[in-house]
C-alpha cells in the first residue's frame, strides 16, 4: 500500500458519522452569501437590494484573475449587501437573501437521471467550471478554472483525486463516495478530459474499505480511473504528501503540483464538477458532517451555501449540549474553531464538529525537552522547535532561512509534542511575520 | 450557554507527555537496579534510595525557595537523574552519604542552574558523577568485591574492576565473557550487567523514547576503534568485546548519551554524537589518566551538541 515517506502522525480517527446517510437540510429563512469564499479576490455583486433572485442565478461575478463566480443558493429577495462577520469574527461583505419558496433557474437539470455523455471540448469544460463558480472543496477553495488551465510550457501527466479524508471525524467525502460513486466517476472523467491526461488516481485511506470497494467497482465502468488504497497516516490528504504517496514525485519548496506534472482535486469537487457540467448546476450546495463524540446523533447534510452554523445546529441538534466547549469548522487537526455561530457556511465548509468541554482544553505547557518528536512528525522535514524559539525571539529572517514558509500547518508537531508547546500557533505567527517582512521589503 | 472556546488547530493532542517519557525511562532502569542489588546487596539499595530522595528533595527546595516556581518533581526527571547517578558510583558504604553530595551537584549545578529540565546543556547525573570522581577519587575508585550472589552484609573488601586490571597492565583474573554479560564483575552499581541494560534499552526503543542511532553509533564506534587497536597490537590493547562489555559503555550508550535534552535532535546529528562518544571513550581509556572515559566522553559531546544541532538538519521534503 502506498504512502508518503516523511513524518506524519496517527490521531484517533473518530469517524463516527460514517453510517449516517446524506440528508437534505431544510431551507433557512435567510442566507448570507459571502463574497470571498474562495482563495483570491472577493467577487463583485451584480444585483442590488430588492432584486428577486432564483436558485442558481449569478449574483456576484469574478472580475479579478484569482476569483470565482458566486450564485444564489436560494430563491427570494435580496435584503441587503452588508458587512457580515465570518466564523472567526472577521468582517466580510455578504449578500443577504430572504428566502421565498424554492424556485430554480430553468437551465438547471433537476432530474435524478445520471448523464454520462459530454460533447464539450476541454477548453469549454474549463470555461464552464469558471461560469459555475467551481472551487476546490478540499479546504483551500482554489478556483477550479485556474487549476485546470495548465500554463504554457507545463504538462499535466497525473490527475489525482483526493479522497484520503485523513482528518479525524470528517465523513462527507466518505458519504459522497458511497452515494454518488457514478456521478463522481463522470466528474473525474470530465476533469481527465479537460487536462488531457491518460489516468486519474483516486487516493483513499485504507480505513475506508467500503468506499474503496464501491469506487473500485464503479471505476471499472470508466476508462482510466484507478483507485489507490493508501496507508492510514495523517496528513495523507495534504496535497504534496498525496502526490508523493501516489506518484513518488515531490513538489519542491515554493512550487505548484503542476511543476511536477500533477493536478490534485478533492473528491467533493469532482461531484460539484459533474453537477456543473452535466446538470448546469452551479456550486450552491455542499455536504457537511455534523458530528461530535458527545452528540446524541451524527449526521451528514447536503446544505445550501450561506446557511448559518446556528441554523444547522438548530435543525440537527435542537441546541448545543450544555457541556459544549468548542465548535470546529473542519476536522480536529486543521479545522478552525468557530467564535461566531451566526456566520454563514462557505463553499469550502466541510463540517460542524462539536467538542466537549473536557476535550476542548489544552494541557499546560512545559519546557521543551528537545526530544525531537516534532522533527520526526513533520511531513515537510522542518524543525518546529527551532521556529518556536526563533519566532518568540523575533528572529524572523532566520526563521525564513530555515524555510518556515514550507510549513503546511498540518499540526503534527503540536499534536506530538510531549511538552504541549503550541508549536503550530507559533509557526503560523512566524509565517505571517515573514510574509509581512517580505511585503515591507518590496 | 457557555462561551465557546477558541484556539488554533490542531484541536487534539497525542497522549505523549514529558511525565510519561520520564516514567518510562524510570521503568527501563528497574532491571539495572535489581541486578545492582543482586550483586552488591543492601548498599546498592541504600545508595539508590538516598540518591533518588536527595535529587527530588533538592529539586523541590530549589524550585520552592530559590526559583519560586511550581514544583516539577512529579514529572519523574529527578528520579531518572537520581537513579542514573546511583548507577554510576561504586556500591560501597561510603557512597551512601557521598551520593547525597553528588545529587546536590547534579540537580543544583547540573540542572536547576540552567532553568530545570530541558534547559541543561550537560547530563545532570554525569555532572554529579564527575564531580564526585574528581573530589573523592579514593572512594569513587574503591569497588566492592563480587564473590557471592545477594550479599546482604556490608562487604568492605574491595575488588578491582576489569578496566582497573587492564589499566594496571595485568591481564590475569579477568572475568569471563559470560560473567561480563551477566554483570558478575567489579564496577559501578548499575553498569555491570549488560543484559539488564539491554532489556531496559529494548523497552525504551519499543516505546520510542530513544532511537537506535546514538547507542549503535556509540557502541559500534567503540567496538570498531578498539578492534583496530587490538588488531594492531593485541598485547597492548584490550579486545573489542571486552571493551564494550566492561565499564560504562553499555549504560552510557543506552541511557546517558541518549538523554534527549543533551543530545542532538536530527538523526544524522545523533550518529555523529554517538561516534564522537565512542572515539573519546576509547581515547580516554587508552591514553588518559583514568581507566574509564565514558562520563567524560558524553559530557564533552554534550558540549558540542548545540553545534551539531546547528550543522545537522533533518532532510527537508523534496530536497
Amino acid at each position: 500500500m502506498k504512502t508518503f515517506k516523511m513524518g506524519g502522525v496517527h490521531p484517533e480517527e473518530n469517524k463516527i458519522s460514517t453510517n449516517a446517510a446524506i440528508e437534505q437540510m431544510p431551507l433557512p429563512k435567510q442566507v448570507a452569501v459571502l463574497m470571498n469564499q474562495h482563495l483570491g479576490a472577493p467577487a463583485t455583486p451584480i444585483i442590488a437590494k430588492g432584486d428577486k433572485v432564483k436558485v442558481g442565478q449569478l449574483i456576484a461575478e469574478a472580475q479579478a484573475f484569482m476569483c470565482a463566480n458566486i450564485h444564489s443558493p436560494v430563491s427570494g429577495t435580496v435584503n441587503k449587501i452588508d458587512v457580515c462577520k465570518d466564523i472567526v469574527g472577521l468582517p466580510k461583505t455578504a449578500i443577504y437573501i430572504d428566502v421565498e419558496g424554492d424556485e430554480w433557474m430553468e437551465t438547471i437539470d433537476r432530474t435524478p437521471d445520471i448523464k454520462r455523455e459530454c460533447t464539450l471540448e476541454p477548453k469549454e469544460i474549463v470555461a464552464k467550471l469558471k461560469e459555475m463558480g467551481i472551487v476546490g472543496l478540499g479546504g483551500a477553495t482554489f478556483p477550479a478554472h485556474i487549476k485546470y488551465s495548465v500554463p504554457e510550457g507545463k504538462k499535466a501527466e497525473y490527475l489525482i483525486i483526493n479522497a484520503a479524508e485523513c482528518e479525524p471525524y470528517l465523513t462527507s467525502d466518505h458519504r459522497a463516495m458511497m452515494e454518488h460513486a457514478e456521478e463522481i466517476c463522470i466528474g473525474i472523467s470530465l476533469l481527465r478530459k479537460a487536462l488531457g491526461v491518460p489516468n486519474a488516481y483516486i487516493g483513499i485511506e485504507s480505513n475506508k474499505p467500503e468506499p474503496i470497494r464501491v469506487m473500485t467497482e464503479t471505476a471499472k465502468k470508466f476508462e482510466g480511473i484507478i483507485v489507490e488504497p493508501l496507508v492510514v497516516k495523517y496528513p495523507q490528504g495534504a496535497e504534496k504528501q498525496l502526490i508523493n504517496s501516489i506518484t513518488g514525485r515531490k513538489v519542491p519548496s515554493g512550487k505548484l503540483p503542476i511543476d511536477v506534472g500533477c493536478v490534485v482535486s478533492n473528491i467533493g469537487t469532482t461531484f460539484a464538477v459533474y453537477e456543473a457540467i452535466q446538470k448546469n448546476k452551479p456550486l450552491i450546495e455542499n455536504i457537511l458532517t455534523v458530528t461530535g463524540k458527545k452528540l446524541p446523533s451524527q449526521h451528514n447534510y447536503q446544505c445550501r451555501i450561506g446557511i448559518t452554523y446556528n441554523d444547522i445546529i438548530r435543525h440537527a441538534l435542537g441546541e448545543l449540549p450544555a457541556t459544549t466547549g468548542k465548535v470546529i469548522s473542519g476536522g480536529t487537526m486543521m479545522g478552525k474553531a468557530i467564535s461566531n455561530l451566526d456566520a454563514p457556511t462557505t463553499k469550502g465548509a466541510s463540517s460542524v464538529l462539536v467538542m466537549d468541554e473536557a476535550e476542548s482544553r489544552r494541557r499546560p505547557e512545559s519546557n521543551c525537552i528537545r526530544c525531537g518528536k516534532c522533527i520526526n512528525a513533520c511531513p515537510m522535514g522542518l524543525e518546529p522547535y527551532l521556529f518556536s524559539a526563533l519566532v518568540k525571539n523575533n528572529r524572523i529572517e532566520e526563521a525564513q532561512a530555515h524555510n518556515i514558509l514550507d510549513c503546511i500547518e498540518c499540526g503534527c508537531c503540536f499534536f506530538s509534542c510531549p511538552a504541549n508547546k503550541p508549536l503550530t500557533d507559533e509557526i503560523r505567527l512566524g509565517k505571517n511575520k515573514v510574509r509581512a517582512m517580505m511585503a515591507a521589503k518590496k | 450557554m457557555n462561551l465557546l472556546k477558541i484556539s488554533g488547530s490542531p484541536h487534539v493532542h497525542s497522549d505523549e507527555s514529558t511525565k510519561k517519557i520520564m516514567w518510562r525511562v524510570n521503568l527501563a532502569l528497574v532491571p539495572m537496579l535489581l541486578t545492582g542489588i543482586a550483586y552488591f546487596g543492601l548498599n546498592a539499595l541504600l545508595i539508590s534510595i538516598v540518591s533518588v530522595a536527595c535529587c527530588c528533595l533538592f529539586q523541590w527546595l530549589i524550585e520552592k525557595f530559590i526559583l519560586k516556581v511550581p514544583s516539577t518533581v512529579c514529572d519523574g526527571s529527578a528520579i531518572v537523574t537520581g537513579l542514573l547517578l546511583a548507577f554510576n558510583v561504586p556500591a560501597t558504604a561510603d557512597m551512601i552519604w557521598l551520593v547525597a553530595i553528588g545529587a546536590l551537584v547534579a540537580i543544583g549545578v547540573g540542572k536547576m542552574t540552567f532553568g530545570g529540565l530541558g534547559k541543561n546543556p550537560f547530563n545532570p547525573a554525569l555532572v554529579g558523577r564527575v564531580f564526585l570522581l574528581i573530589s573523592f577519587p579514593v572512594q569513587m575508585t574503591t569497588w566492592p568485591s563480587v564473590g557471592k550472589w545477594f550479599p546482604m552484609t556490608t562487604d568492605t573488601v574491595s575488588g578491582p574492576t576489569p578496566l582497573g586490571i587492564l589499566k594496571e597492565g595485568g591481564n590475569i583474573d579477568l572475568p569471563t565473557l559470560t560473567e561480563m554479560f551477566l554483570g558478575h564483575m567489579g564496577g559501578s552499581l548499575g553498569e555491570v550487567s549488560a543484559i539488564a541494560i539491554l532489556i531496559g534499552a529494548i523497552y525504551l526503543l519499543w516505546r520510542k523514547v530513544i532511537s537506535w542511532h546514538i547507542p549503535v553509533a556509540f557502541i559500534g564506534t567503540a567496538f570498531v576503534f578498539s578492534g583496530i587497536l587490538w588488531l594492531v597490537d593485541p598485547t597492548a590493547f584490550v579486545d573489542p568485546v571486552t571493551t564494550i562489555l566492561t565499564g560504562g559503555i553499555m549504560l552510557g550508550a543506552c541511557f546517558m548519551a541518549t538523554d534527549m535534552v543533551t543530545s542532538p535532535m536530527a538523526k544524522s546529528g545523533q550518529l555523529i554524537f554517538g561516534v564522537g562518544c565512542g572515539l573519546l571513550t576509547i581515547i580516554i581509556r587508552n591514553w588518559g589518566a583514568y581507566p574509564e572515559g565514558v562520563s567524560f566522553a558524553i559530557l564533552l559531546m554534550n558540549a558540542v551538541t548545540p553545534l551539531i544541532n546547528r550543522w545537522c538538519k533533518p532532510t527537508r521534503f523534496a530536497c
